[in-house]
């Protein structure tokens, strides 16, 4: 992998399988993609709703769909893909619980990556200056942020929790290498894998 | 305009003549999908660009409802050119350089092409209403035909916009073996009851002038009237509102209201030039068949990707947001259809203001895509 690849891509590209059909939900220039295609062989498509960013994509001769990631979810069929991936892309999303059951739906596995709100830069930010926070995984103002969910590692437990999906794996990323203690506190990025809890 | 500089990209394919060759002779003529059956079947084509040793290099461009085998570089001594010309050419989307394009006259047309203008070998006289109905299915055999005589058996692309695109998925489904991607522009799986609707206003406008004759007008001359009004009807609906308003506005031809039904606004002498201009270079029985193959085709309910089948024919999908005779939504119902048969496709909405005339018009946008497309398409196979 090129030195430059990013730590969260590194990551994904380690956990998922040589050969394995993989769907990116909000693949934008087809970064992570054309990484999977490479180095693991995989099969795979986007889905991208920025027009500029589409073009890019085809471009590299990687398949995907313009269109929301809610809207493009629902046509295919049940476990179309070893690996559905989410990653950057679940804080833009509105129906955050249909978006995960679909996921689950037309995937076997599911990896869904997110800037971690109650990193320790983010709560000091808040505690002692009283401004929303802006850092490296989450560097936008209030007034022009595309995120519309702004969750912790411990609202995401709790949420898998309740909705009974199976956590199979998680990592915590700090701004270039792991992080394995108290990653609530720590981690700027989690790379969560989920899975339905058999019935 | 585009003929600045004398670089390769704007010199396109120069001079081009059409060629024809006619198959299906009694007693081996084409099963239509309607049961009967035509032939001889001459078809009218063009080539351009050359033909690699291992023949892996055909792309094959089909035309819309008035359309013709003349896709790109001029004729003798016409001063336009083909009408995809901004499309096929050295450097262009479609690279002459690259690819071994083929552009081919449907059936049922008036190009050079065997349609109901065409003499009928059992009476000696032009088919008219004779002539059997035919289908988007029926154009794409014949097409297959004309592959077979070129000695192609797998096209690298097929391509094209409204009609050209419903070809293009017709060949994907019924000759999947045959290419290995499509690129279907602007177009739908089937027609709504709104397109459906405005064909039928169309057929009508022409059979309800006097000079139709059933049909059978080939002694007399055209029904100019009818055939200029379905076409006027055409034109509103392949331009946007926007198009419309910064083409025409409400600009008058005279600059004062005449208080006539004489042609006051820019947008009514428009129409009446474009509908006069048509009666000259098309048949209005060819209109009427080839409008009825449109509201025939149908490839919705998985008939495009047949589940039971390993396709490997990869998609490239293109729609334009002003588009509202075939609109986005119909091009999302072609990608879901690609989707359940879990077949790899890419899927573009292009920004634009030209409504439907959008495929002929967006170059640039257009290049980008299908370049790059065809590009990997290649690299794969290498």
């Amino acid at each position: 992998m090129p030195d430059t690849t990013r730590p969260d891509h590194r990551i994904i590209v380690d956990i998922i399988e040589n050969g394995s059909r993989v769907l990116d939900l909000g693949c934008g220039d087809g970064d992570l993609i054309a990484l999977l295609k490479t180095i693991k062989n995989v099969r795979a498509q986007g889905i991208e709703l920025d027009n500029d960013a589409v073009s890019r994509c085809i471009m590299r001769g990687l398949s995907v769909f313009h269109g929301d990631v809610e809207s493009g979810l629902m046509d295919y069929p049940d476990r179309s893909f070893d690996w559905v991936i989410l990653n950057q892309s679940m804080q833009e999303t509105r129906k955050i619980d249909y978006v995960i059951e679909e996921c689950l739906r037309v995937g076997r596995r599911v990896i869904v990556g997110f800037p971690n709100f109650a990193h320790i830069r983010a709560r000091s930010t808040v505690f002692f200056c009283g401004r929303t926070p802006i850092t490296s995984s989450l560097p936008h103002s209030w007034f022009d942020t595309p995120n519309v969910r702004f969750l912790s590692i411990k609202d995401f437990v709790a949420f898998c929790r309740r909705k009974s999906i199976a956590v199979v794996d998680v990592r915590y990323l700090g701004k270039i290498k792991p992080v394995h203690v108290l990653p609530n506190l720590l981690a700027i990025n989690a790379i969560f894998v989920l899975t339905r809890r058999p019935k | 305009m585009k003929q600045a500089a004398p670089d390769t990209t704007s010199t396109g394919v120069g001079l081009v003549e059409t060629h024809s060759v006619t198959f299906a002779h009694p007693p081996d003529e084409l099963t239509l999908e309607s049961g009967r059956k035509l032939g001889p079947i001459t078809l009218a084509y063009e080539t351009y660009g050359r033909l690699n040793r291992e023949k892996s290099n055909a792309v094959l461009i089909l035309h819309a409802l008035s359309g013709d085998a003349h896709a790109a570089g001029y004729h003798d001594p016409d001063k336009d050119p083909g009408w995809w010309d901004v499309m096929i050419g050295p450097g262009r989307a479609f690279d002459t350089e690259k690819y071994f394009i083929i552009c081919s006259n449907v059936i049922g047309g008036c190009k050079g092409s065997t349609g109901p203008s065409s003499t009928n070998p059992a009476t000696g006289r032009p088919y008219g209403p004779d002539f059997p109905i035919i289908t988007v299915a029926d154009m794409v055999n014949a097409q297959s035909l004309l592959i077979d005589h070129l000695g192609i058996e797998k096209l690298l692309a097929v391509a094209g916009g409204s009609m050209g695109g419903m070809q293009a998925l017709q060949w994907a489904a019924g000759h999947p073996h045959r290419v290995r991607a499509a690129i279907p522009i602007a177009t739908a799986l089937k027609h709504s009851p709104q397109q459906i609707a405005f064909d039928e206003v169309i057929r009508q406008s022409i059979m309800a002038d006097p000079d139709w004759r059933k049909g059978n007008y080939y002694d007399h001359g055209q029904p100019n009237r009818g055939l200029a009004v379905a076409r006027m009807i055409g034109h509103i609906t392949f331009m946007s509102d926007t198009s419309m308003e910064e083409k025409f506005s409400r600009r008058l031809k005279n600059g004062v209201y005449g208080y006539s039904f004489a042609e006051d606004f820019e947008v009514e002498g428009y129409l009446r030039y474009r509908g006069d201009s048509f009666v000259k270079r098309f048949d209005a029985n060819s209109y009427l068949y080839i409008t009825k193959a449109m509201d025939y085709f149908d490839l919705s309910g998985g008939r495009l990707i047949h589940a039971d089948r390993e396709i490997e024919t990869r998609f490239l999908v293109i729609s334009f947001k002003s588009d509202w005779l075939y609109p986005s939504h119909q091009s999302r119902e072609i990608v879901r259809e690609i989707k359940r048969g879990r077949v790899d496709a890419t899927y573009c909405e292009l920004d634009s203001t030209y409504g439907h005339d959008a495929f002929l018009l967006e170059t640039d946008a257009q290049t980008g895509l299908i370049t790059h497309f065809l590009d990997n398409l290649g690299h794969r196979h290498a």
